[in-house]
């Protein structure tokens, strides 16, 4: 079991962290669970509202489309999108997968694109699919029509998915270490026992 | 203030920054405090400069644009 000490104006309050390492895990998997396995109620309520309400509303700005892993067409000729090049790509997937599970789907939509699978629930968190070789009768350059149909509206929704993710970062190491304050001096002295003679 | 005017403030896409702003504040004072009352004033002080600092980057980027 390991404590956090947090200062607030007038006390010092001690945390139950119970097992860092799974509340961090926790934390990652669902925005606010690693503070509801350490029965910090409403700071996990708090973070799960904010996080996760950023996220899925940034997620129907975009239509379902903004949150995807990669595609071969993200990675540039040659490159395949099972590959490092591929899912490095869209680098935006990086921050958006800070949230847990609610961004997993990309990643089973991406594996099976890759595979050469039709994916899943009409292309929701699927990566665009290959343009190349470019045909504008065929239409099926995805990325160009998700931004022609939703405009500014496909950037808002990535730029609410990735600040999500990066929330949930903040949330993963409260859940690890606590809060993040400085404990005031005398409040430190009198935690410490004191030694014999002084 | 001129009805266009309100008019173009109602359709303001700077209203997309309001939840993002209350979301982030919330979330950065939860990280500073265990407790709901300095978590809630944490949040509110910092939406506040936020919120300051948009306004003088706002006035700033109107003045600099005043003859454009």
């Amino acid at each position: 079991m390991s404590e956090a000490v947090s200062s607030e104006s007038s006390e010092v309050i001690e945390v139950d962290l119970r097992n860092q390492k799974v509340a961090a895990l926790l934390a990652w998997l669902w925005p606010g669970g690693g503070h509801i396995y350490q029965r910090r109620y409403g700071k996990g309520v708090l973070f799960m509202t904010c996080i996760l309400g950023t996220f899925f509303f940034g997620l129907a700005l975009g239509g379902g489309h903004v949150v995807y892993a990669s595609s071969w067409s993200d990675a540039g000729p040659g490159a395949r999108p099972g590959g490092i090049k591929g899912l490095l790509s869209r680098w935006h997937f990086g921050c958006q997968a800070c949230v847990g599970v609610p961004a997993l789907p990309a990643l089973v939509q991406r594996f099976r694109v890759s595979s050469g699978r039709e994916p899943l629930f009409n292309k929701f968190m699927a990566p665009p699919s290959d343009p190349t070789p470019y045909d504008p009768q065929n239409g099926d350059d995805d990325l160009a029509v998700w931004n022609k149909q939703m405009g500014n509206a496909f950037e808002l929704g990535t730029l609410y998915t990735v600040i999500a993710g990066l929330l949930n970062v903040l949330a993963i190491y409260d859940a690890y270490a606590g809060p993040f304050t400085a404990v005031p001096e005398e409040d430190e002295k009198k935690r410490k026992p004191q030694p014999e003679g002084t | 203030m001129p009805p266009i005017l309100i008019g173009a403030l109602i359709h303001s896409q700077l209203w997309y920054i309001l939840p993002l702003l209350i979301s982030i504040c919330l979330v950065y004072g939860a990280t500073r405090h265990e407790l709901m009352g300095p978590i809630l004033i944490h949040a509110a002080r910092f939406g506040a400069w936020i919120a300051g600092f948009m306004a003088v980057l706002f006035v700033l980027l109107c003045l600099m644009s005043w003859n454009l």
